[in-house]
């Protein structure tokens, strides 16, 4: 009788307790974003923490796939569905959904901090002043280079400043000394391709907005068709696979398989934690072309979208991340080089990575200021994606002997100004 | 009346119910429109799921083929006429797709034209010689039989990665050779290595499901027919060609449509395998649709609604012709 009496009433008391939580988290503006980098994982304990200042105004987290990101998230927009928010990667893409969240932040510190990679998310009005989101992590492209194997070689490694041909060369030689698999390997990524071909001359598209098809991404594609012909570069990645799959080999490296790999900032966790000290490894700064040493510029955005009915929600949790004290604290865990200028001219301590991936670190920040207008330029058109795809998929042709270089131009042009039309609905 | 008995006759009132609340609306309906006209109230759900799942869609598509824009909702789709269907047949020689507009569409469609009778002849005759090991008395034949239907039991996604780690550079299949000292071939970067095993891994996956089908064919073959064979001393090719073949012909037709229905339907191991590559090698016509559709940005969905149609209407000339013929075998 006594339990019944004490029972009784704590059990309705969980009950209501569980049931005014539950609403509250059906009440809570929702948020999509994946499990790596500058994720769910690494956001999670600034969420709690704004949850418990802002009860009336909660956000929760949904875990769910990169691919789910890129493929259905816009269809769900599409639709006019899906979550109040996400984290996002095709930043001029996705545009026309946003919401503008300039009433809920402090305007003034967004455009101090995030001043050129906002107009990313402006879509077709890159002049505006509209503040659709807020620019999380910058990643940038970037080879990762086998110091063990150059060293087993005898061969001196490239410095700043050698070029692309200067790395095939030095690499070529590595793998032939040490009977590694390849000298290099590039992620298949219309991305990682850009940075290349802007660093041979290549403009990709104009400040009208059209492709750009010119003798720099001409030179960029014959040189690459050369390195896979002379075996400097793997078929496995560009010349196997079709379409516009995104594909990486970044195995390969970790296996040391390969002496010279371009991939991304974000691998860096990868090599921290899978590497290790089994091989000495560094980040090498980005090799040069006739044009300029650039790599591309990118990385994610938690943007609120349109059709939500928690905007107070979202421009308040997006002000809460960016201030810059809640703003480290998930750049830190995720190991990423930060978006906002002040968090980064502060400088942020990696308490979990190791010296050598704080060097690496240091090494992709550096390359910032080296970064062309032509690789901000094509990360910020609304079209990026449409070329991106075209490039994959004509380069794969191109090394399959299915189009020749300059057929494959032509097909580039004629890809992107077939989906702008389908975009301005003439087609 | 024992309990049970009591129980039983409330079960049956109960279940009797909903006929008894019927009965009173049906033959009102009967007497208002008559005996004969009755089926097609029974047919009402049936024909309202199909006009909803079926047709409805496919009007759907047709609308979206007609008009442009990257937006979802019909009212944000101005119609453009035939455009899309105009871009897609542009071609100075449809016999070289590099001189179409839309290659890659024309690409697509030739290998699917290669793709799906190869795979279905192949897939048939393993399946079919599978299933004649399968119906004889061997030892382990439940073992066998549950050998070969497993990879049916995994999904698309898992049959694509396992057969990735074989077939790539660094694949078992290239260490099992070059441990018995043959070179290795990097089978995924060669066009016709790569289309020929993109066959292979498909009739791998899917044969197990056909050959239970041709199997449960056999195994309904009165016995008595081959005893009588037997004693007449028929050879065993004469056996399968005057008797198996014939009597598993019915078994034999329904599996040839399954087949080439889920040929074309082919998609998600190759995407995953090769991601249609090398080149353009495996894209079928599926993944064209797909990439123009949902994969490409912005979405083109009405130039891949415009490659859908013309993919329906390629299959409904193949599957007329194939009537045609079968109707021709059959008046002899």
């Amino acid at each position: 009788m006594k339990l019944s009496a004490f029972a009784y009433p704590a059990a309705a008391s969980i009950f209501l307790a569980c049931a005014a939580a539950a609403s509250a988290q059906n009440g809570a503006a929702t948020i999509f974003c994946d499990d790596t980098g500058f994720g769910c994982i690494t956001m999670q304990p600034v969420v709690d923490r704004y949850n418990e200042e802002h009860p009336d105004l909660p956000v929760k987290l949904e875990t769910v796939s990169y691919q789910a990101i890129l493929e259905s998230l816009p269809v769900q927009l599409e639709s006019g569905e899906g979550p109040d928010g996400a984290i996002i990667t095709d930043l001029g893409g996705l545009s026309r959904f946003y919401l503008d969240i300039t009433p809920y932040v402090d305007a003034a510190q967004f455009e101090t901090d995030y001043g050129q990679t906002l107009s990313w998310l402006r879509g077709s009005d890159p002049d505006g002043a509209a503040i659709f989101g807020m620019p999380t992590s910058l990643t940038v492209n970037g080879a990762y280079v086998n110091k063990t194997l150059f060293e087993q070689a005898g061969v001196p490694l490239p410095e700043e400043g050698a070029t692309w041909d200067d790395w095939a060369v030095a690499t070529t030689k590595v793998a032939e000394a040490t009977d590694t698999d390849f000298p290099m390997e590039m992620d298949r990524s219309g991305h990682r391709f850009a940075s290349f071909a802007i660093s041979q001359g290549a403009e990709l598209v104009d400040d009208e907005g059209r492709p750009v098809v010119d003798d720099g991404l001409r030179n960029a594609i014959e040189k690459f068709k050369a390195w896979h012909e002379t075996g400097v570069m793997p078929m496995d990645l560009w010349g196997a696979v079709g379409g516009a799959t995104h594909r990486e080999l970044f195995a390969d490296f970790l296996n040391a398989n390969v002496v010279f790999y371009f991939g991304g900032s974000w691998n860096l966790g990868k090599m921290d934690a899978e590497v290790g000290d089994l091989f000495d490894w560094e980040v090498a700064p980005a090799p040069c072309g006739p044009s300029s040493c650039t790599v591309m510029p990118g990385g994610g955005a938690l943007v609120a979208f349109k059709h939500t009915e928690h905007p107070e929600a979202m421009g308040a949790f997006i002000n809460y991340l960016s201030q810059p004290e809640n703003l480290t604290e998930v750049i830190a865990a995720s190991v990423e080089i930060p978006a906002s200028r002040s968090v980064g001219d502060a400088g942020v301590e990696y308490p979990g990575a190791s010296e050598r991936t704080q060097e690496a670190l240091a090494t992709f920040s550096a390359q910032v200021p080296k970064m062309a207008d032509a690789a901000y330029r094509f990360q910020g058109w609304r079209y990026q994606r449409a070329m991106m795809n075209s490039l994959t998929t004509r380069i794969s042709q191109v090394l399959n002997d299915e189009l020749t270089v300059d057929e494959a131009l032509a097909r580039i042009e004629t890809d992107v100004n077939l989906a702008i039309d389908a975009a301005r609905g003439n087609q | 009346m024992t309990a049970s008995m009591r129980a039983g006759r409330m079960l049956a009132n109960v279940a009797a119910l909903p006929a008894r609340l019927i009965e009173p609306a049906m033959s009102r309906v009967q007497k208002t429109i008559g005996i004969k006209r009755m089926p097609w109230i029974f047919l009402i759900p049936n024909l309202t799921a199909v006009l909803l799942f079926a047709l409805l869609p496919v009007f759907i598509n047709i609308f979206y083929s007609v008009t442009g824009s990257d937006r979802l909702y019909p009212v944000d789709r101005p119609f453009i006429g035939m455009a899309n269907y105009e871009t897609l047949l542009d071609c100075r020689n449809y016999l070289q797709p590099s001189t179409c507009s839309r290659d890659l569409f024309w690409r697509a469609l030739g290998n699917s034209l290669v793709f799906v009778p190869t795979q279905v002849v192949l897939m048939i005759g393993i399946s079919l010689l599978t299933a004649i090991c399968l119906n004889r008395e061997i030892r382990g034949r439940g073992f066998f039989r549950g050998v070969f239907f497993f990879p049916v039991m995994l999904s698309p996604v898992v049959v694509a990665l396992t057969w990735q780690w074989i077939l790539q550079r660094n694949g078992a299949l290239n260490g099992l050779l070059e441990s018995v000292g043959l070179g290795g071939i990097n089978w995924l970067v060669h066009a016709d290595t790569a289309f020929a095993w993109a066959v292979a891994v498909t009739i791998w996956a899917h044969m197990g499901f056909y050959t239970i089908i041709l199997l449960a064919g056999l195994q309904a073959i009165p016995r008595d027919v081959y005893e009588a064979a037997k004693m007449d001393s028929a050879s065993h090719w004469r056996v399968f060609r005057r008797i198996t073949l014939p009597l598993l012909l019915p078994v034999l037709l329904v599996v040839f449509v399954l087949c080439v229905i889920r040929s074309v339907q082919t998609f998600d191991e190759l995407y995953v395998l090769t991601g249609g590559g090398p080149g353009s090698a495996t894209m079928l016509m599926v993944q064209y649709i797909y990439e123009v559709g949902f994969a490409a940005q912005p979405r083109n969905f009405g130039l891949a609604a415009a490659a859908s149609l013309l993919l329906g209407l390629v299959l409904l000339l193949f599957t007329a012709l194939q009537l045609k013929f079968s109707r021709s075998a059959r008046d002899g």
